[in-house]
């Protein structure tokens, strides 16, 4: 298990090393630092001298190879410097963002897993029946509609009709969970489709199983063998599924952060994208990742606790 | 300019959409004679809501074609070209905001009559017609699911397949390459390249495509490991079949229902990211006529008082009942096609 892990977090080196240099290619190759000084630059008609300063100031004026060696050993050190846009230290508003997007995306994460598989096992539970099959229709059609639309209607009717909740807005200490109870909903909504149908597709594949006939026939109730032995089952694909969303959630908490005005992650994301700052946008970029890679080696440890019969070696 | 170069220049403009529509019908009839995509077609006519669901992409394939045949006006250098659907809705813009079907604009102190007579689906802020605006949409969603797919196949197809089919250091890099992007979370991706590229039709389809091909590159890799050692393709191996040529005429065809299913469930998915990546301000530009941009548009409007809601129902209604469509008949193509596969 321990040599397992190891070598899983060794092979992550080599991933982040292509990461970083694709975002170094992207930013540094593509789009030239002089642009990015004028935009940056509070004045309208920036002198030379004044965008050499800002050059300087942030380390673009040096040879290409020396900014990939600085931007390389930035990255893996987890310096990100100052942001290009507003000269603050990224880390700084990383560590500020970082509870109230983690309250909201922790929320929405296991809301959704629980909200869904109870629902797919209700499905499951009535398949065969107009119940299962109006709601496969019904997951098609939360499929269709936009995440953005999601939210814009949620506000309205829940925030602005029915006033559960603040509009938008956020308040540090005990009173958080109020204003991250709309974003939250809206999220876990926004995934139910999808999820659930692929669930419940789960689920009634284990319904076929030898063990279950075997079950049956043994007398056990059918809604034992729901929740006892289908749904341990079923819970492996569907923890792979969980994973395979996590950068949904990064979606997520992107636009429903932004929309409530929460002073999270996704609102400092989409703020270095409205002001070009490519300094922050790089830091997202590779701590999103991290935070993927470190995801996906949990999800096959889990593998390991959850099914006996896999063996991490 | 002489008339032959103005010809030119209206004219040929209206042959990419013309063409698209002659390939999909040379494709269609040519497709049908094969016993699987007959029984495929066959039973999915059985399916009443999938030829509702056909219907409505050929109702925006229509008007997106309609969209997209136009000639200009006059004989001017900056002359604009106006498309059909453009001719269809010639009224000039009224003052702002009005409801659908009234008589008077909304949201000015003093309610004026409109001047231009009443709107199916009322006007937006600038007193466009919201019906006229909606239908544009329709072309830029299916050019961003239709390039995307184009650019995403082949590439997928080309690393897939010889990664599956060499194996050993190829399988190696290409394995590399893909796990790398694939560990950039999408959205993430998709910001950094619209940063890159600047904002635009094109640049959009570019980046989904980079972001997109991932999914179908594992699994045309996975099919191609498995048919590599099937005996046909040993067979062909053995009379000295090249391998290109193996490749392209004995594996790849055993692909294609697989990888048309995948390109149609993934439609969807692309014209969503559209209304995303244009709330984010970095999809399509924003004079565009796009879902995106009206539903960027509306954001406030819900707020405001009195409830402009008719902008963003319009736009996301005619996207919902695309998307709605595109998913309908992905899942009815993978079952009519792929039993393994069925969803139920």
């Amino acid at each position: 298990m321990l040599r397992y892990i190891v070598r899983r977090v060794l092979y992550a080196v080599p991933l982040l090393v292509g990461v970083s240099l694709l975002t170094f290619v992207l930013f540094y190759a593509t789009a030239s630092p002089e642009q990015m000084a004028r935009r940056n630059l509070p004045a309208k008609n920036p002198t030379q001298q004044q965008i050499q300063e800002w050059l300087h100031e942030h380390g673009y004026d040096k040879p290409p190879a020396a900014q990939l060696k600085k931007h390389m050993s930035e990255l893996f050190l987890l310096r990100f410097g100052k942001s290009d846009g507003t000269g603050e230290d990224i880390w700084g508003r990383i560590r500020a963002g970082a509870g109230p997007s983690a309250l909201v995306a922790v929320v929405v994460f296991f809301g959704a897993v629980l909200v869904s598989v109870s629902a797919a096992l209700g499905v499951a539970y009535l398949r065969g029946t107009y119940v299962d099959y109006w709601g496969t229709f019904l997951c098609v059609l939360l499929m269709s509609v936009v995440y953005v639309v999601y939210i814009i209607a949620g506000q309205f009717l829940l925030g602005k009709v029915l006033k559960y909740a603040p509009l938008a807005g956020y308040q540090p200490g005990a009173g958080a969970w109020r204003f991250a109870l709309l974003p939250a909903a809206i999220g876990i909504v926004a995934g139910l489709g999808s999820r659930v149908r692929f669930y419940r597709t789960m689920m009634l594949e284990e319904m076929n199983q030898d063990y279950v006939r075997t079950a049956r026939a043994k007398g056990v109730g059918e809604r034992r063998i729901l929740f006892r032995h289908v749904l341990k089952n079923a819970s492996i694909p569907i923890l792979t599924s969980v994973v395979l969303s996590i950068p949904f959630l990064f979606l997520g908490s992107l636009l429903l952060e932004s929309f409530f005005a929460i002073p999270g992650l996704g609102t400092l994301t989409v703020d270095a994208i409205n002001g070009q700052d490519f300094a922050t946008v790089r830091a997202m970029v590779f701590l999103g990742t991290i935070l993927y890679i470190i995801g996906a080696i949990l999800t096959d440890i889990s593998y390991a606790l959850v099914d006996p019969r896999v063996r991490l070696e | 300019m002489t008339p032959l170069a103005d010809f030119a220049r209206d004219f040929l403009p209206n042959l990419v959409p013309l063409a698209i529509v002659a390939a999909l019908v040379f494709t269609y009839r040519r497709v049908r004679r094969q016993p699987l995509w007959a029984e495929a077609f066959r039973r999915m006519r059985q399916s009443r809501v999938t030829l509702a669901a056909l219907a409505v992409i050929g109702l925006f394939g229509l008007i997106g074609l309609l969209d997209s045949i136009g000639w200009t006006e006059g004989r001017t250098r900056d002359a604009e070209r106006i498309t059909l659907l453009d001719r269809a809705f010639q009224r000039p813009a009224e003052r702002t905001y009005s409801a659908p079907l009234a008589a008077k604009t909304t949201g000015e102190p003093q309610p004026r009559p409109l001047e231009h007579g009443r709107h199916l689906l009322g006007t937006d802020g600038t007193g466009n017609d919201v019906l006229y605006m909606a239908l544009k949409g329709a072309r830029t969603a299916l050019i961003i699911g239709g390039l995307t797919s184009l650019i995403v196949t082949p590439l997928a197809l080309c690393f897939g397949m010889l990664a599956g089919y060499f194996g050993k250091r190829v399988d190696d890099g290409v394995q590399y390459l893909y796990t790398v992007l694939d560990s950039i979370p999408s959205i993430l991706l998709l910001i950094a390249l619209m940063l890159v590229l600047g904002r635009g039709l094109v640049q959009l389809c570019i980046a989904l495509g980079i972001t997109s091909w991932v999914g179908l590159c594992r699994l045309s890799r996975g099919e191609t490991l498995k048919h590599r050692d099937r005996d046909y393709v040993r067979a062909a191996r053995a009379l000295g079949v090249s391998h290109g040529r193996i490749l392209l005429r004995h594996i790849l065809p055993n692909l294609m229902p697989l990888v048309i299913i995948q390109v149609t469930l993934s439609f969807s998915g692309l014209v969503l990211y559209e209304a995303i990546l244009s709330y984010l301000q970095i999809g399509v530009e924003p004079g565009m006529g796009s879902w995106g941009n009206m539903i960027d548009a509306a954001r406030l409007e819900l707020a405001r008082e009195p409830v402009i809601w008719w902008n963003l129902v319009a736009a996301s209604t005619a996207l919902f009942v695309l998307v709605l469509a595109f998913n309908v008949v992905g899942d009815a193509l993978r079952d009519a096609i792929d039993p393994r596969l069925r969803s139920s």
